[in-house]
């Protein structure tokens, strides 16, 4: 690749592209390479579909190492994309069906047996952060080009001003994806008045809301976008240097970033003198080490500088004193996979979007005991609801939902009675969640509340930074009282000093980890309090009985299955289970494939 | 009778000089990656902030961080041991113990938590006769967790070696365990 030296130069490489695309436009076949899809199966599917093309000679079709599309329950997932036609999505693809595929292309205008994914899926969908995830290869510069990428940082670096950049930000209503909701061309407005050089800008890519992974769907499918916004934002506030700071639970999303970065460098889209504008911009990425307070900017910050990452209290906000004591600006990956398609749609079409409060598209992860499992991009505004029975398709054993769990650790479990009120960072607040970064866990009936309020404790002990004493002390003491009403030692004046501790460390703890680490307690405690009352009751969460319906047909493999044999009934006749003898295992229930088996 | 003690001997002998130079090859590689890094000149800040990626590479050499390797690095990096101990001890991705030869993390986030990676550690630590966190007395595994790895539709997952096994059952630990010798 040869260095871009002007934005003339640049103004031809993406015409050529563009050029060669409308000359001989092509059959493209996009396998979803994303870690999940990778997981399932996708390379050996990759590498049939190549062989098929290599053999058959077909100069027509491509085949495209792309990122997620979002069906994460049907990978590995293909697209094909005939020009001038609709994109076709094919599930659970084999090797064995991408070499047919190639065959079927050869003589059919679009591929047979597409997957039925419902319209609802799609039509509830815009797709802003994530419009090239799937669609491009995240590994080929000019696959973003062509989409339009980097078009408007040329554009910018043409004789923009940073302040009329900031203005747009700021007048497309654009809020900080990463769960706190701060605006951020407000955010980018505080870093240009800084005074003081030099300035940062910091991706943060610390993804770690267990249940969360859109940030990783946008680095390992359109790792560009992140790129071309943190150079545009470092324009727009006067920062010379970038850092991503990203999981190392994530390997293939910093491959990803690693590429995407020589990439630019080498056409002079990271550098000195960028595209001859005398701006200088250049970023790398630092790895965390597993530590989900990091999440936090100003423990971010300080695992950048190569400390523990121990917050600090706020102000000073990192825009007046951040890294190595400098302004620096955290924007959030998802926040950052925004900004380019705000700038060449504008900012009132993106304020158009979503509601009057909450412009634009959230990404919400969506996982547990749910049908569909994967990523959506709604507009804000949209119903819990609709997100999770037109989406999700639902629970899994087709029974009602019990609770949705929003904003990971630091957020709350919200009830199904709840369901029809429209996402929104103030509405999920009001119920006692938080937005947090999108992740949605679903949970079906079979769900102990007191267990996941336990689960979360845990999770929040551990990763606590020990720093502050409410949250080191504090949450312990929460984990406690949990282990006694589980193990049937609870009381009932358990439940109020829950509530008195949990409202405490809301009240004192040092960073936001500490701040909303009660909220899973308090949250089931407000909308599930009977079952901690149960449980404190019955000595211990009841285990689940299973009985025996009648879609039984008889076929013994749940009787086989049984560890302790109380299952009784002959061969084509509905069996009983003897709850005598029940030890709640739950394996006929895992090994029936009738649904026969049902659970209280 | 003094022979054969001579060849077990010199077998020993000839054991430790092979480990010891693997691990001085080790160090050389760690040098050379830190002389890269181009720390001349540079303050105590400037050397701080490459700790995490020193560490990340001694990691990934030894497989773990033995107390002299985060000796060496202070060293080299003039930053006082108590310092990288203070980083090493903070971050859940380093370790201080060395591990069995083939690692089993849990993925321990809230998706597999719901759709039962319960039931598969307590099978895998049945079968292994190890708990969690802990190295199989005949160092064939180590069980270790990991909070999500952004796999969710995957769930329950795990993984042996980095590679990732999804929507695993009780019954499949079995036949999972056995690729692993």
């Amino acid at each position: 690749m040869t260095k871009l030296a002007t934005g003339v130069a640049f103004a031809e490489f993406a015409d050529a592209v563009k050029a060669a695309e409308a000359t001989a436009p092509k059959t493209r076949i996009f396998v979803g390479m994303s870690t999940c899809g990778v997981a399932s199966g996708a390379g050996p599917v990759y590498d049939a579909i190549a062989a098929e093309l290599a053999a058959s000679g077909n100069p027509a079709i491509e085949v495209v190492r792309a990122g997620c599309v979002g069906l994460c329950y049907a990978e590995p997932t293909v697209e094909v994309q005939v020009p001038g036609r609709p994109v076709v999505t094919l599930g659970g693809v084999t090797p064995a069906r991408g070499r047919e595929l190639v065959k079927e292309l050869a003589v059919a205008a679009e591929p047979a047996k597409p997957l039925s994914v419902g319209d609802a899926i799609f039509k509830k969908q815009l797709r802003i952060a994530l419009r090239n995830c799937g669609r491009i290869d995240p590994e080929k510069i000019e696959d973003y080009i062509r989409n339009g990428g980097y078009v408007q940082l040329a554009k910018i670096l043409d004789g923009m001003k940073p302040e009329e950049v900031i203005a747009t930000v700021k007048a497309s209503g654009l809020r900080g994806r990463g769960g706190a909701g701060f605006t951020t061309g407000l955010k980018w407005e505080y870093a240009r008045a800084a005074a003081a050089a030099p300035k940062y800008i910091v991706c943060n890519a610390d993804e770690g809301d267990p249940g969360a992974f859109m940030d990783r769907s946008v680095l390992e499918g359109d790792p560009h976008s992140v790129l071309e916004a943190m150079t545009v934002a470092g324009y727009a506030i006067g920062a010379r240097y970038g850092y991503i700071y990203c999981r190392a639970e994530y390997p293939l999303a910093v491959k990803r970033l690693e590429v995407a970065i020589a990439q630019s460098r080498a056409l002079g889209l990271l550098g000195e003198n960028i595209l001859g504008s005398g701006f200088a911009f250049d970023l790398e990425i630092k790895l965390g080490a597993g530590a989900f307070v990091c999440g936090e900017e100003t423990a971010l910050i300080h695992s950048i500088e190569g400390k523990r990452g121990e917050p600090t209290v706020k102000p000073p906000f990192p825009a007046e004193s951040g890294l190595w004591g400098k302004s620096t600006t955290v924007n959030n990956v998802e926040t950052l996979a925004c900004i380019q398609p705000i700038l060449e749609k504008g900012a009132a079409w993106f304020k158009a979007i979503g509601t009057p409060k909450c412009a634009g598209t959230k990404v919400f992860a969506l996982a547990g005991d749910v049908k569909n499992v994967g990523l959506a991009e709604v507009p804000m505004g949209t119903t819990i609801r609709e997100v999770l029975e037109e989406i999700g398709g639902g629970s899994r054993d087709g029974r009602p939902l019990k609770a949705v769990q929003t904003g990971g650790p630091s957020g709350g479990c919200i009830p199904a009675e709840k369901f029809d009120t429209p996402i929104e960072y103030d509405t999920l607040g009001a119920l006692g969640s938080i937005m947090g970064s999108g992740g949605l866990i679903v949970m079906g009936q079979k769900t102990s509340m007191v267990k996941i309020a336990h689960y979360y404790m845990e999770f929040s002990c551990d990763e606590s930074c020990g720093k502050c004493t409410p949250c080191r002390v504090g949450n312990r003491r929460l984990y406690e009282i949990l282990e006694r009403i589980l193990a049937g030692k609870g009381k009932p004046e358990d439940l109020p000093k829950l509530e008195e501790l949990g409202n405490v460390i809301k009240d004192t703890a040092l960073c936001g980890l500490g701040q909303t680490s009660p909220n899973p307690v308090l949250s089931t405690l407000r909308w599930f309090r009977s079952e901690y009352e149960d449980c404190i009751k019955n000595g211990g969460v009841k285990p689940p009985v299973y009985t025996v319906n009648d879609k039984c047909i008889g076929c013994r493999a749940c009787a086989k299955a049984c560890p302790v044999q109380c299952i009784e009934g002959a061969l084509k006749k509905k069996h009983v289970i003897d709850q005598s003898k029940c030890i709640h295992c739950g394996a006929c229930e895992t090994k029936c494939r009738f649904g026969a088996i049902d659970s209280e | 009778m003094g022979g054969a003690g001579g060849a077990i001997e010199t077998m020993e002998l000839t054991r430790m000089q092979t480990e010891e130079t693997s691990d001085q090859a080790k160090i050389r590689e760690l040098d050379a990656f830190i002389q890269s890094l181009g720390l001349d000149g540079r303050d105590a800040a400037g050397r701080r902030a490459v700790l995490i990626q020193i560490l990340h590479r001694a990691q990934g050499l030894f497989g773990w961080l033995p107390e002299e390797v985060q000796k060496h690095i202070s060293a080299k990096l003039d930053l006082h041991v108590s310092e990288v101990y203070g980083v090493v001890s903070f971050y859940h991705f380093f370790k201080t113990k060395p591990s069995g030869r083939h690692v089993i993390d849990f993925c321990t986030g809230t998706a597999c938590f719901v759709r039962g990676i319960g039931k598969v550690i307590e099978q895998v630590e049945a079968q292994t006769g190890t708990k969690l966190g802990e190295t199989s007395g005949d160092g064939r595994f180590t069980l270790g967790s990991l909070r999500c790895v952004g796999a969710c539709s995957l769930a329950p997952v795990l993984q042996v070696d980095g590679k990732t096994y999804g929507r695993v059952t009780p019954e499949q630990v079995e036949a999972i365990l056995a690729e692993y010798k």
